[in-house]
């Protein structure tokens, strides 16, 4: 393994060490408003921020940094005073930023391939300084998300709850697409700002197949970001003297194939809950007739799901809900 | 008699959504301690009514008191429980009933510090004066839908406050849950809280109603005992306890332009 000697290499995987721990913490957050494309829309600002960086002189990330808090902060401002035209409102500043971005490393005649560096990410070409940023950036994301974990559970989980409760909502709001802005530029170099949005959001779909609380989900969530981004590395690191493997692209689809794995099982998980779930106790339903006669007992080992109803167990056999009456089954 | 302070106090409240006046001139005035029941047909502005008392809306006219306080300078925010009107008590992502009941602990939460022993305290008994303890560590997205409205309310018990504002708590529950309901709100009842609750019809819950404001158009066109039955065609011809989810829909028509304020 003397690939992983390499100082490149040891930035780089500092890099998606504290990119995949940050991203999912404050993706979380985002998914729970039902804005998952938000980091999207963040990251399409952005290439704006990085086109200003590079036809000034000046460093990409600290213009990415501005221009996309700005992005976020006029997203947030949209979203707060939009309707349900939000949405296209949102368009418009991406393709804004996006359009912006790629015509001003035109005018300042960089070619395309140094855009492409902060598109799809160089998380190999990363310098002391670059690292040190990221891991500094990265550790704020990830104290605000978890610290302010209380406050930004109730305000996303329900606004107008979070204000009668007096959360001062739009300091909160602001904070969460600043937050949103700084960890799009921490993965800028590390999966590039197409792909931004897949590290703060799939490890979170991936972690709420299987789990039932919010708290488990962050957690979960952050370390499937964290296994996704450092695998996604050593993966292309390792498969590099045979082939091209882009790093960035390696961790998103290595998330994506975790999600892949564990949907399958949420989707089960979610079949027998639904199976499973007590069926109302109606009172003024048509009376229960005589099911017939049958050619097993009903019981826990029948294989037949048991629900409850009521004061008793309804068991759900071929679309029929038959229930226990005496020597014979009613059908309920 | 003695003279104290109204718990809650609209004087002349008028509200407008996107430029249309959607309550008008409102005086209302609920003692400590009332339980008082806001009714009328859909779009008659009752939850336009507890969203302005509560801060939700500015009003474009008159005044509201809270405990004593003129709403601009209200900040003990904690002494107040507010239980929004939603189809569900889910989000995006999953959460446990416990964690959305302790959200509302949040009113009385100092920032960065872990919950306390009388935060659990109170959350616990928030579950049980639900009837939802054995249910704490379940999704609330897997409750049914009148289990959710329970959870909601122990969310605003929670905070431990003294004064309820809730927006048709019982919409959409069926009538075992809407008991559960009634048997929660007589025990905040019995403790001394005042109640503001907003409701289509009340059901099981008739029997704990001091006093009944009844709103026809934004304005309030009864306010006493608590009418027998509500004009059946007011009533009912919404369909059977569904109020629309999206209640900004309501009063404005749309406006089909990305940037267009509502």
């Amino acid at each position: 393994m003397d690939l992983f000697s390499y100082a490149f290499m040891q930035r780089a995987l500092l890099a998606a060490l504290f990119t995949g721990l940050a991203a999912p913490a404050i993706g979380t957050f985002l998914v729970q408003r039902r804005m998952a494309l938000m980091g999207d829309g963040i990251g399409h600002v952005a290439v704006t921020g990085v086109a200003l960086g590079l036809l000034t002189g000046t460093s990409p990330t600290w213009t990415a940094v501005a221009v996309a808090t700005l992005g976020a902060v006029l997203i947030e401002v949209i979203r707060e005073r939009g309707h349900t035209n939000g949405d296209v409102a949102l368009a418009l500043l991406f393709y804004g930023g996006l359009a912006g971005g790629v015509l001003l490393t035109g005018l300042g005649g960089q070619s395309a391939s140094r855009l492409q560096e902060f598109l799809f990410g160089a998380i190999t070409t990363l310098s002391i300084g670059d690292v040190l940023l990221t891991m500094a950036l990265a550790t704020v994301v990830v104290v605000c998300a978890v610290g302010l974990s209380p406050q930004l559970f109730a305000l996303a989980h329900d606004q107008d709850f979070a204000r009668v409760a007096g959360l001062r909502v739009r300091a909160y709001n602001v904070l969460v697409a600043v937050l949103a802005a700084v960890t799009v530029t921490v993965a800028m170099r590390t999966v590039g700002l197409l792909l931004v949005s897949a590290l703060m959001v799939v490890p979170v779909a991936t972690a709420q197949q299987l789990t039932r609380s919010f708290r488990t989900t962050l957690l979960a969530a952050m370390l499937l970001g964290t296994a996704a981004s450092v695998g996604g590395l050593t993966a292309s690191a390792l498969l590099s003297d045979r082939a091209t493997v882009a790093p960035g692209p390696a961790i998103v689809l290595l998330a994506l194939a975790g999600f892949a794995a564990t949907w399958p099982v949420g989707l089960w998980l979610r079949h027998r809950a639904r199976v499973h779930a007590p069926f109302p106790d109606v009172d003024d339903g048509p009376l229960p007739e005589h099911a017939g006669e049958h050619p097993h007992a009903h019981g826990p080992e029948c294989g037949h799901a048991a629900v409850p109803h009521g004061d008793h167990v309804d068991y759900v056999h071929d679309g029929h809900r038959h229930a226990v009456h005496g020597e014979h089954y009613d059908e309920h | 008699m003695v003279v104290s302070t109204p718990a809650v106090a609209m004087r002349g409240g008028s509200v407008a959504i996107g430029g249309r006046p959607v309550l008008r001139a409102v005086d209302v005035a609920v003692a400590p301690g009332e339980l008082v029941a806001v009714l009328g047909p859909n779009g008659s502005g009752k939850s336009t009514m507890v969203k302005a008392m509560t801060g939700l809306l500015p009003l474009t006219s008159g005044e509201v008191h809270l405990l004593g306080t003129p709403l601009s300078a209200f900040h003990d925010w904690k002494r107040v429980g507010f239980v929004p009107q939603r189809a569900s008590a889910a989000s995006g992502v999953p959460a446990s009933v416990w964690e959305v009941v302790a959200s509302g602990r949040l009113t009385r939460r100092r920032l960065l510090r872990p919950l306390g022993r009388a935060d659990r305290r109170a959350i616990d008994d928030a579950l049980d004066t639900v009837g939802l303890a054995h249910r704490r560590h379940d999704g609330v997205s897997h409750l049914s839908g009148g289990q959710q409205q329970r959870v909601l309310i122990a969310r605003a018990l929670a905070g431990e406050p003294d004064l309820f504002f809730l927006d048709e708590p019982t919409a959409g529950v069926d009538a075992a849950n809407q008991l559960a309901l009634a048997d929660a709100l007589g025990v905040l009842k019995r403790r001394g809280a005042t109640l503001v609750l907003v409701a289509h019809e009340l059901g099981p819950l008739r029997p704990l109603v001091d006093r009944a404001v009844v709103l026809r158009d934004g304005r309030v066109v009864h306010d006493g005992a608590p009418p027998l039955d509500l004009d059946p065609q007011h009533a009912h011809h919404h369909g059977p306890h569904h109020e629309p989810a999206d209640h900004h829909h309501d009063h404005t028509p749309h406006v089909a332009s990305p940037l267009e304020h509502p």
